[in-house]
């Protein structure tokens, strides 16, 4: 096996395992980036999402100009292309991290990006739970955070369905952040794949990609398919 | 005399659409009595929906006074304070055309969902032995013991509304609406349905305000009746005295729909011998109630002015235990003996209406 890629693959075996430009730590660098984009552009992106539709008219906390404004920044973040973002951003980040680029750098960028992606994701899926629902629950004397509870829960497999794709998305923006050198599969495929013309380092890092992003699609199917009562 | 659990005074909604106003409930005052099982009958768009949710203020009114169980929760545009509103919702269940049950909660939680914030006899929040000591209770009375752990979506369109059912009732609420529950069932679960709210009105006694486009569920259960058109309450009474004697055009055509006639009316206008109706002869619709369908007033016609009658259809329904009867007959006989005839059976109590009368040909 170690002989096989030692002969036909020279390069992907000369980055090695560990150490700057191994394998394993770009990989690790990829899930780190992907993880804490989630976690932070993820947990903004529910929470604005669930304030769009309670905020909606007939909402159960109707309140327009709150509905309004976070409706137009969340247009205005979603239309910016990532790579634009990156650049843009680049001086909040500098101010959190006192660097321009690398794993934790990124994550700014990287949440700023999927936040609004993920929002609006949110949103749908929540409005698909119904006024009847939330008026049935009313009636019988919910509170608002039962209500909350109760759109959280109702669209539950939904909610798991718009993280899927959010999270492969944040992979595929990770690799793009890559690309000036925030590490990564990215920053390998793009600085030994493309500017060496290491060909078979190219293949294996679209390979692991493809892997990361197939084994989100598969999990976040069958927990979806789990959740899912209707 | 019972009280009024349910008091609204001068219902006013207007809803504002773009630049137009839309006058959904006009000046509509109501009051529905303990234990009563009141029908509010109308198309769609009459407002009946919207003037009912007024009563757990679903829908705030634009102006006007809501009252339940003596407490007012709502007068011109001042209400009671959000805790307060909840307190009351438990008071007053209510059920829907699509049941809206929670899809991802067992028919267990959707039961226990309204009991949240129940509390008990020492006016603490029910422990967990004691809300699913009551889910199990409320299941049993609608008969669904044997689904606890199912999700809605393994259920039938009835047994969802069931579930409903429970769950509206979880809290013991004086009220119960009923926003055409039955509306997406088909006929025989919508019998089921409608009888189960009956024996809960007895065994409870609750009180149940019934939304429904069809003067069918109406007469299967309720014993008093309003009938909305345009925002406004044109006839109201008991469920007797509406099928009896209705006055309004609406509602003659609401009771039509519901016993038939109307359907009869239409087939028999395509008979031979209603076509060519001759000189002498009337095709009229003889509607009677109680004890006039005692009497054999059309063996009295004949003998007394001899004036033949041919029954084409004939309905008797049952309300309350009072026979309503409705006859549609061709009476025949001399001019002046038709109007005898005519005359004999008012006073007998039966309300004569003419819907053809014979050419005069020659």
């Amino acid at each position: 096996m170690i002989n096989f890629i030692k002969e036909n693959l020279p390069n992907v075996y000369q980055l090695g395992l560990f150490g700057d430009q191994g394998w394993l730590t770009a990989i690790g660098q990829t899930l780190y980036m992907t993880f804490w984009g989630a976690i932070f552009g993820g947990f903004l992106g529910l929470v604005t999402g669930l304030i769009l539709v309670i905020t909606d008219t007939n909402g159960i906390k109707e309140n327009k100009v709150v509905n309004f404004i976070l409706d137009k920044i969340v247009s205005v973040f979603r239309a910016l292309p990532f790579i634009i973002l990156l650049v843009l951003v680049t001086p909040l980040t500098r101010s959190i991290f006192h660097v321009g680029i690398g794993v934790n750098a990124a994550l700014v960028p990287l949440s700023l990006s999927v936040w609004p992606f993920y929002a609006r994701q949110v949103q749908v899926a929540l409005t698909e739970t119904g006024n009847g629902k939330i008026e049935a629950a009313l009636a019988s004397g919910a509170t608002f955070w039962d209500l909350i509870g109760l759109y959280l829960k109702e669209s539950r497999s939904e909610l798991i369905r718009v993280s899927t794709v959010s999270l492969i998305s944040l992979v595929g923006l990770t690799a793009m952040a890559g690309a000036i050198g925030a590490g990564g599969i990215g920053t390998t495929a793009i600085v030994m794949g493309y500017q060496r013309y290491y060909n078979d380092v190219t293949l294996l890092a679209t390979a692991i990609v493809l892997l990361i992003v197939l084994i989100i699609q598969f999990s976040g199917d069958k927990l979806a398919k789990h959740y899912n009562h209707k | 005399m019972s009280e009024a659990v349910v008091k609204l005074e001068n219902i006013n909604i207007t809803f504002k659409q773009k630049k137009q106003i839309i006058n959904a409930v006009k000046n509509v005052s109501l009051e529905i009595l303990d234990g009563d099982i009141y029908g509010i009958v109308g198309y769609s768009g009459a407002g009946k929906s919207t003037l009912v949710r007024t009563i757990n203020l679903l829908q705030e009114p634009t102006s006007g006074k809501v009252s339940i169980d003596g407490l007012t929760i709502f007068d011109d545009a001042k209400k009671i304070n959000t805790s307060q509103l909840r307190q009351q919702r438990q008071n007053i269940g209510m059920i829907f055309q699509h049941f809206n049950l929670f899809e991802e909660y067992t028919v267990e939680q959707n039961v226990a969902f309204a009991l949240r914030h129940t509390k008990n006899e020492k006016q603490k929040l029910l422990k967990p032995s004691e809300i699913s000591n009551r889910v199990s209770e409320l299941l049993d009375l609608v008969g669904l013991s044997d689904r606890a752990t199912n999700y809605p979506s393994q259920l039938s369109g009835g047994q969802k509304q069931r579930v409903a059912i429970a769950r509206a009732l979880a809290n013991n609420p004086k009220v119960l609406i009923s926003d055409e529950a039955t509306s997406a069932l088909d006929p025989k679960t919508t019998q089921q349905i409608l009888q189960l709210l009956q024996d809960l009105n007895k065994k409870l006694g609750v009180t149940i305000v019934l939304i429904t486009h069809e003067m069918d569920v109406v007469k299967e259960i309720a014993n008093k009746v309003a009938v909305m058109q345009d925002g406004e309450i044109i006839e109201r009474g008991t469920t007797l005295e509406i099928f009896a004697n209705p006055h309004e055009d609406l509602t003659k055509e609401f009771i039509n729909v519901a016993t038939g006639v109307d359907d009869a009316i239409e087939k028999i206008k395509h008979q031979n011998a209603v076509q060519n109706l001759k000189s002498n002869q009337k095709l009229v619709e003889l509607a009677y109630k109680g004890d006039s369908t005692d009497e054999p007033v059309l063996n009295q016609i004949y003998d007394k002015y001899n004036v033949v009658a041919n029954i084409l259809f004939g309905n008797i329904e049952i309300l309350n235990n009072t026979p309503i009867g409705s006859l549609i007959v061709i009476l025949s006989g001399t001019k002046n003996n038709l109007k005898n005839a005519e005359k004999e059976l008012e006073q007998n109590g039966v309300v004569v209406n003419v819907i053809k009368e014979g050419k005069v040909s020659d």
